[in-house]
C-alpha cells in the first residue's frame, strides 16, 4: 500500500530511492510527458471556456488522478516509492531540509537563477529542460525572491473552514473552497506557492521542477482534510453545467474517470499521519 | 480541448506582420546588454492601450485584436509579442492577466505580464508556440 509522508520525515534511503526513480523517468523520456500535458492543459483552460485542470471545479481531482499516474510511473521503476507532500506552512524557507543537495537541490545562483546543487542542477547531467517556454535548458529556481512568504498554517485553516466546495460562475473568480485553495482569490495558498519558488514552477512548465509533485502532494491533502470538517459538503456542480466538469462527467485527458470516481483517495495511497 | 498547430500559431505571428518583423530587429543576442530605453512609438496607441515600447531591452508590443483565431478566445482579444515572438497571454474573469511565463501571478494589463515576462526571461528567447 502506497504511503505518501511528509517530506521531512523521509530518511536519507527514501529520498535516494525517491530520486533515483525521477532521474530514471526523465531519462527513459517518461517524465517530459507529463510536463507536456499539464502545459497544454493550462494553457487550455480558460475562465470562459472549456477548463479541466485548473480555474474550475475539477482542479482538485484533475491533479489527484495526476498525481496518481505519475506516482504509477515512479513506482514501476522502484514499487517501494510513493509521492511525498511537501507541508509549505511548516518547512518555509530556503534552509529546510527539502532544498538540501541529498534531495531538491537549493535555489537558483543570482546570475541567471540557474540550480547549481542536488541531483537536478544541470552540472548533474541528468535534468535537461527540453519541454520548455523559453531558450534555457537548466532548472531555475528564486526561492522567496523579493521577500515573498509562503501561505502560514493560520492562512490555510481559514480556507480549510470555507463549507462550500465551489461556486458559480466555477472559474478564477469563484467564492468558496477551491478556488481559495487554488489561490485566485483570497489569500491565495496553491498559486503563491508556485511564485515562491519562481523558475520554471512560475510558468506553465511548472512540473519541469520536481517539487511540484510536492507542493501538488499537500494541496491534494488539504482536499483530505476539508473533506473531514465537512463531511456533508459535496463536489459541485452535480450536473447540466456548461464548460466545467460536473460530479459524473470523465476528465480529459484520461476520459474514464470522473471527480465522483476521485474523491475517496483511500484506494490509491494513505498519509502517514491523520488528516 | 484547443488545439493549435505550430503552422497556426506562426501564421498568427504573420497576422501582425508589419510590428512582427520591425520587432525582431532589435536581435535577441544583444538584449541582454542593452539598457532601458524610452518607449519607441509612446503615443501611437494610447486610445486602445496598445503598446509598443523597449524595455529592459526587449521590444515588447501588444495590441487588441489580430486576425482571428485560438488567442481570441484564450488572449481576451489580445496578441503580444516579446522581440517579434507571441508570448501566450490569458485574460482571467476578473480582467486580471498571465502570460505563460508568469501563469500564476496575475498582473492587471497586458503590458505588465508583458514587461514581468521579460524580467523573469533575464534575456532568454521565448520558445516559439507549438501545442501540436
Amino acid at each position: 500500500m502506497t504511503v505518501r509522508k511528509n517530506q521531512a520525515d523521509l530518511t536519507g534511503t527514501e529520498k535516494r530511492a525517491f530520486v533515483d526513480a525521477l532521474l530514471e523517468l526523465k531519462r527513459s523520456g517518461r517524465y517530459d510527458s507529463f510536463v507536456t500535458t499539464h502545459n497544454a492543459f493550462i494553457m487550455g483552460d480558460t475562465d470562459s471556456g472549456d477548463r479541466v485542470g485548473h480555474r474550475s471545479p475539477s482542479f482538485l481531482p484533475w491533479h489527484r488522478r495526476f498525481l496518481i499516474e505519475f506516482e504509477q510511473a515512479l513506482q514501476s521503476v522502484d514499487p517501494s516509492v510513493a509521492l511525498p507532500y511537501w507541508d509549505w506552512t511548516a518547512d518555509r524557507t530556503p534552509a529546510a531540509s527539502l532544498w538540501a543537495a541529498d534531495f531538491l537541490g537549493g535555489s537558483g545562483r543570482s546570475r541567471d537563477g540557474q540550480v547549481v546543487d542536488g541531483p537536478f542542477a544541470a552540472a548533474a547531467g541528468g535534468w535537461g529542460i527540453s519541454i520548455r517556454v523559453d531558450g534555457r535548458g537548466y532548472l531555475r529556481r528564486t526561492l522567496g525572491a523579493g521577500g515573498r512568504q509562503l501561505p502560514t498554517r493560520a492562512e490555510v485553516d481559514t480556507v480549510l473552514a470555507m463549507s462550500t466546495y465551489d461556486m458559480p460562475p466555477w472559474n478564477s473568480a469563484s467564492d468558496g473552497f477551491r478556488n481559495h485553495l487554488e489561490g485566485w482569490r483570497g489569500v491565495n495558498l496553491h498559486n503563491r506557492v508556485h511564485v515562491w519558488v519562481g523558475g520554471q514552477m512560475a510558468t506553465g512548465v511548472s512540473p519541469n521542477d520536481p517539487v511540484f509533485w510536492l507542493h501538488h502532494a499537500f494541496i491534494d491533502k488539504l482536499w483530505t482534510e476539508w473533506q473531514a470538517l465537512h463531511p456533508d459538503s459535496p463536489y459541485l456542480p452535480g450536473t447540466g453545467t456548461a464548460n466545467v466538469v460536473d460530479l459524473h462527467d470523465t476528465m480529459r485527458p484520461w476520459n474514464d474517470v470522473t471527480p465522483a470516481d476521485m474523491l475517496d483517495h483511500t484506494p490509491h495511497y494513505t498519509y502517514d499521519r491523520a488528516a | 480541448m484547443s488545439r493549435f498547430t505550430r503552422r497556426q500559431a506562426l501564421s498568427a505571428v504573420g497576422a501582425a506582420a508589419g510590428l512582427a518583423v520591425i520587432g525582431a530587429a532589435p536581435a535577441v543576442g544583444s538584449a541582454r546588454d542593452r539598457a532601458p530605453k524610452t518607449p519607441a512609438t509612446p503615443h501611437a496607441h494610447a486610445a486602445s492601450g496598445a503598446f509598443d515600447e523597449v524595455y529592459l531591452g526587449r521590444r515588447i508590443q501588444g495590441a487588441p485584436g489580430h486576425g482571428g483565431g485560438h488567442h481570441d478566445h484564450h488572449g481576451g482579444g489580445w496578441t503580444v509579442h516579446i522581440d517579434g515572438e507571441e508570448l501566450h497571454l490569458m485574460r482571467n474573469a476578473d480582467g486580471t492577466w498571465i502570460s505563460v511565463i508568469t501563469h500564476y501571478e496575475p498582473l492587471s494589463t497586458p503590458r505588465a505580464a508583458a514587461r514581468a515576462a521579460v524580467r523573469e526571461l533575464q534575456g532568454a528567447a521565448l520558445v516559439p508556440l507549438d501545442l501540436s
